[in-house]
């Protein structure tokens, strides 16, 4: 059996970190752009789409991201698309983002004062361009400190990838654990690592959530 | 292509995915329960707490909140024993639910406490009530109350969240669907049936708290 060091445990659980990482910036993004395009279908008002998104993110915040994550797993695989771990976690995180940021936003948008609409329709601007250049600027700077505040959740959420089998932090974790039988040691190094990544941006998102409440 | 569904097949086996339910429930029940004493008595003392003991339970909450779930069940069930502590899969998920929450509710009470205005404590100061008087019978009703809707958010979250422990083998419902789809191989089914009876779950408990908390937590006393 090969020994493991401390040095080691923690580079190879450094190494997997960048799955880690490069899960949830590909969740965080897919997210918000799905999470935007369903936030303009609301906020246009289109005919269903508020029922629509409604029901959206209710289905994806009144269930377990695991089994979101094994359906997506089992359930491409259903439709005949090859599934690795890693498309099932990106589609299921994607899903599961999308539905927490349109959730963030609608109420972002809805804080933007009505006479901010009704000022820039009394300039013939059409819908587009009220969302473009009035509404969504504003809507954006209440956005921005919880947004960032959800990243952490985000992070969080692609542990449980490990669960379908994607080698991430948490997974790497385990495996290590398996060929060294020290699992205090290898979940402390785990659990720290996921406070490295998390913690600067929890107390980023509190800085910003700070900074807006004093210009308000 | 065709795609077969067999949702009867799963249905069938409804004795494992009702005890999943049990499970699910009494797991959430227990959690909640002591989650929400813990996360009170955090919050008092990182609101009024000597410095030491603010600094103690700052620490826990950031480390709580910027670990993952699984990563905490995994450090509460593998690495405890290493450490001498042996547990069961259903003490070590209660344990790992009950510090999750706890963590959370600390930030949403100290939320509610951080509202209550001066002249409630000069109030209940002119009353002779003592520090804690103060603080269970003045503070803390109202407090709860204001948070309510958030704490139930967060009972949720770690009810979902539970879906994990089925990993470290505790009968919970995803284990059951688990369990099912590796009996007949109706993988797709039983997860699909297992999550919608998880939403219901959550829509039930939501119900649930909203009807009970100003019933049983922080109505019946004043007035």
């Amino acid at each position: 059996m090969v020994d493991f060091s401390l040095w080691d445990i923690f580079r190879n659980l450094l190494l997997a970190a960048r799955w880690t990482v490069g899960l949830s910036l590909m969740a965080f993004v897919g997210g918000g752009l799905v999470g935007l395009a369903l936030l303009v279908a609301r906020t246009a008002r289109w005919p269903g789409a508020e029922r629509l998104t409604a029901g959206y993110v209710q289905l994806f915040q009144g269930t377990p991201l695991l089994m979101q994550l094994f359906l997506a797993y089992f359930g491409l695989a259903l439709f005949g698309v090859d599934t690795s771990a890693w498309t099932a976690a990106a589609v299921a995180l994607t899903l599961y983002t999308s539905a927490f940021l349109v959730e963030i936003w609608r109420g972002c948008v809805a804080a933007v004062p009505k006479g901010q609409w009704e000022a820039a329709q009394s300039l013939a601007l059409n819908f587009g361009e009220q969302l473009r250049y009035v509404v969504l600027p504003q809507a954006t700077r209440i956005a921005i400190a919880p947004t960032v505040g959800f990243l952490v959740q985000v992070v969080k959420g692609t542990a449980l990838a490990s669960v379908i089998g994607f080698v991430e932090l948490t997974k790497a974790g385990t495996m290590i654990t398996n060929a060294t039988s020290q699992p205090f040691l290898v979940y402390s190094c785990v659990a720290l690592l996921y406070f490295a990544l998390c913690f600067p941006v929890s107390l980023y998102a509190r800085s910003l959530e700070r900074k807006m409440n004093v210009q308000r | 292509m065709r795609i077969e569904l067999d949702f009867i097949a799963v249905l069938l086996q409804w004795p494992l995915l009702a005890k999943g339910v049990l499970w699910t429930l009494g797991l959430t029940a227990i959690s909640a329960t002591i989650g929400l004493v813990l996360g009170t008595l955090c919050a008092w003392a990182r609101s009024s707490g000597p410095l030491w003991l603010r600094w103690v339970v700052g620490a826990y909450v950031e480390i709580i909140r910027n670990t993952p779930f699984i990563v905490q069940l995994f450090f509460v069930f593998f690495g405890l024993p290493a450490a001498g502590v042996k547990l069961t899969p259903e003490t070590a998920s209660v344990i790992a639910m009950v510090i999750n929450l706890g963590a959370y509710a600390a930030e949403i009470v100290r939320a509610g406490i951080d509202a209550t205005p001066r002249g409630q404590f000069e109030a209940a100061a002119s009353l002779a009530l003592s520090r804690v008087q103060t603080f269970f019978h003045v503070v803390l009703p109202p407090a709860l109350q204001k948070v309510w809707p958030a704490l139930t958010s967060q009972i949720i979250i770690v009810m979902l969240g539970s879906a994990v422990c089925g990993q470290i083998s505790t009968e919970e419902l995803s284990y059951a669907a688990n369990l099912i789809q590796s009996r007949n191989f109706r993988a797709f089914e039983a997860f699909i049936i297992a999550t919608g009876i998880y939403l219901l779950l959550s829509i039930g408990v939501r119900a649930l708290l909203n009807w009970a908390g100003p019933r049983y937590l922080f109505g019946g006393r004043r007035g």
